[in-house]
């Protein structure tokens, strides 16, 4: 990994993962040789927008990409294991056991025919080996935990009896049946409105510091990075482009992505100045990858940029950022990052 | 001061489940119940709330695309909800929509130039040669290229989409177009753009909006006052500096304190609204959002408070809350 800051061997560490999808349009290369390290009691946030590879990169991590048409290729180690090496019937103990993920759309991951307190005790039936009224009153106990009323009583329902905040409860509960080390969260909050949304950012919070596990949340939403995470990575185009700790990403962003990403947000504290825009889109998975993806759109750039590959290189302890303009200083923002 | 393009007054939308034999009968959904406000000339009025509060049914309600069940719509003096289907179909000039999802809004048959046509050729006029013309200006103008006319829909982009549907809500020189949620599917940086758009198109051609959404940023940005609705109804109603600066009623203060900040120095300072909001088809008696106000005393139970005016009113508008302790 890019930054030693080894005092506690990290309890998941990802290495060049890649991800490429043959489509028909060409070869789409999703995740592009990312890399990172996830130690206990830490949530670390993944940003950026549709399609940098963000929700790709946790489900290449669980293993849930369909092999082909995906073809995923580095390292996951777990602990030391290396998930993408295990075969898939030991991967499944380790899949909703060891490593837990909750998804965006809490109505479509869960199952509409069965009550909520099965789903929630199959799960610890099969990874603890929980006999039938065990694993009825351990759902019980995990639906009183995300603080669900009536535990008893919703232990019997059905899905589409809750409210969208009660079933993302209920997502949390079933990912954290059986006490994981690493909970992935994706985008655990965008269909959820501003309060519920604090409610279920809260309840993670606690949940991380009762269990002490570490968790990977994925987002879009820089507000809800800053009040979460400890670490943040910014994805861009399938590759990580900054790696830095929450506090200096906010107060020194330096790719000029992640600045861009910051000045073109309105913020509750705003006047009426133009937003500032990125010009142009993203480029397609699919195009033909010569030197930085954001170069097309970086004011920044020059003829470098469109000819090589950044790479990601620590600039403040803990603080790495992939851009030539950075290495050569071009701008202001850059000289001072570099001083 | 002028009278307001826009009044809408005790506004009502009530369903009524089927009756089914023998059943016994349900409580109609109050989706909207009693709603009025005013929106003036080339001004921006924004509705918050969250999901299931009614800020769309209102909007689309004063549109008449939704049948209002009571309740008074006025444009310009001219009162829509009394006007006859063919009346109202040649009143749809002055009020456009631009929806929330891009995706599901243009029909994907047609050629974005025939999308943007289509209002044109609605409400005659023209001649084939101005159309084009005029579609082509209209595309410039949101920011697309003239070859874009001859594209379909799936052949866009998420933000080029949206910019082809305000190219539509445009092509008939609208004073008032309804915004439902119009960047809340889009990225942070393709969001810009469409915000920007839509200001600069305010300016140009002075048009109202009225904006529906559920981001607090964009809605801080973007309007001049800002409505906020619970369950139903509206609790506040204040210029936008004054309602985010000094928000009275309770509701207002929670959905503003729950908003995360992008500044991780900022201290925790959030006022969590236990549980959900409850049923619209059984809405509490009193004020709707007492069950879960941390004000709420007997009163709140029995009597619902009225919008009134508070002094901290400016000069750009008033400021009214629906409060019996602020």
């Amino acid at each position: 990994m890019d930054d030693d800051n080894a005092d506690a061997a990290p309890l998941l560490e990802v290495s060049d993962l890649r991800v490429r999808f043959d489509t028909l349009a060409g070869r789409a290369r999703a995740v592009d040789g990312v890399s990172f390290a996830l130690r206990a009691g830490e949530t670390l946030g993944v940003v950026g927008e549709s399609g940098c590879g963000k929700s790709v990169t946790s489900l290449a991590v669980m293993r849930l990409l369909a092999e082909p048409p995906a073809r995923v290729s580095g390292r996951v180690l777990l602990q030391g294991t290396d998930l993408l090496a295990l075969p898939e019937r030991a991967m499944r103990q380790v899949r909703g056991n060891r490593i837990s993920m909750i998804f965006q759309e809490p109505m479509t991951s869960l199952n509409p025919v069965l009550t909520i307190g099965r789903q929630i005790a199959e799960s610890v039936r099969v990874h603890q080996g929980a006999g039938r009224a065990e694993a009825l009153a351990r759902a019980v106990e995990m639906l009183k935990l995300v603080q669900i009323p009536e535990a008893e009583r919703r232990v019997n329902e059905y899905p589409h009896q809750l409210s969208g905040g009660m079933r993302q409860r209920v997502m949390i509960a079933l990912a954290l049946a059986c006490k994981p080390e690493v909970l992935i969260a994706d985008e655990p909050t965008t269909a959820l409105d501003v309060t519920i949304q604090a409610q279920i950012l809260d309840l993670i919070a606690r949940l991380q510091q009762t269990l002490g596990m570490g968790v990977l949340l994925i987002t879009h939403d820089l507000g809800v990075v800053a009040e979460s995470c400890d670490r943040v990575i910014v994805m861009y185009a399938g590759r990580k482009v900054e790696e830095a700790p929450v506090d200096a990403l906010f107060d020194r962003p330096l790719h000029p992505y992640t600045r861009a990403l910051m000045a073109s947000m309105p913020s509750l504290n705003a006047s009426d100045a133009r937003l500032a825009e990125i010009p142009g889109m993203v480029p397609a998975p699919t195009a033909p990858r010569r030197g930085c993806s954001f170069a097309s759109r970086c004011a920044h750039a020059n003829a470098r940029c469109s000819a090589e590959t950044p790479p990601l290189r620590v600039r403040a302890p803990g603080h790495a950022a992939a851009c030539f303009a950075l290495d050569e200083a071009r701008a202001d923002w850059a000289l001072e990052a570099t001083a | 001061m002028t009278a307001p393009l826009l009044e809408v007054r005790d506004l009502k939308k009530h369903y009524v489940a089927p009756q089914r034999w023998f059943a016994p009968r349900r409580p109609p959904v109050q989706a909207v119940d009693g709603v009025s406000f005013d929106v003036a000339r080339g001004e921006t009025l924004s509705l918050v709330g969250e999901s299931g509060c009614g800020k769309t049914t209102t909007a689309k309600t004063v549109l008449r695309l939704i049948e209002p069940s009571a309740g008074t719509v006025r444009l310009d003096g001219e009162e829509l909800t009394a006007l006859t289907p063919e009346q109202m179909r040649l009143r749809r000039r002055d009020v456009q929509i631009i929806f929330q999802d891009p995706y599901a809004s243009l029909n994907p048959r047609l050629a974005a130039g025939e999308i943007v046509a289509e209002p044109l050729r609605n409400f005659g006029g023209a001649t084939r040669a101005q159309r084009q013309e005029r579609v082509h200006w209209l595309l410039q103008r949101v920011g697309l290229r003239p070859e874009a006319a001859a594209k379909y829909p799936h052949e866009f982009s998420g933000g080029q989409r949206q910019r082809l549907g305000i190219a539509r809500a445009l092509a008939l020189n609208p004073r008032l177009i309804v915004c439902d949620e119009p960047v809340s599917a889009l990225d942070v940086s393709v969001q810009a753009q469409v915000v920007n758009l839509l200001m600069d198109l305010q300016a140009e051609f002075g048009i109202a909006y009225l904006f529906v959404a559920h981001d607090l940023a964009v809605v801080r940005h973007i309007s001049r006052r800002v409505a906020v609705m619970y369950l139903g109804r509206i609790v506040e109603i204040a210029e936008r500096d004054t309602l985010f600066a000094a928000p009275l009623h309770p509701y207002t203060e929670i959905l503003l304190s729950a908003a995360p900040v992008p500044n991780p120095r900022t201290p925790p300072r959030r006022l969590l609204l236990q549980g959900d909001p409850p049923s619209p088809a059984n809405p509490p008696p009193g004020c709707r959002f007492h069950t879960r106000c941390p004000l709420a005393q007997d009163i709140c139970r029995s009597q619902a408070p009225a919008l009134s005016s508070r002094p901290s009113s400016t000069t750009a508008g008033e400021h009214l809350v629906a409060c019996h302790f602020r």
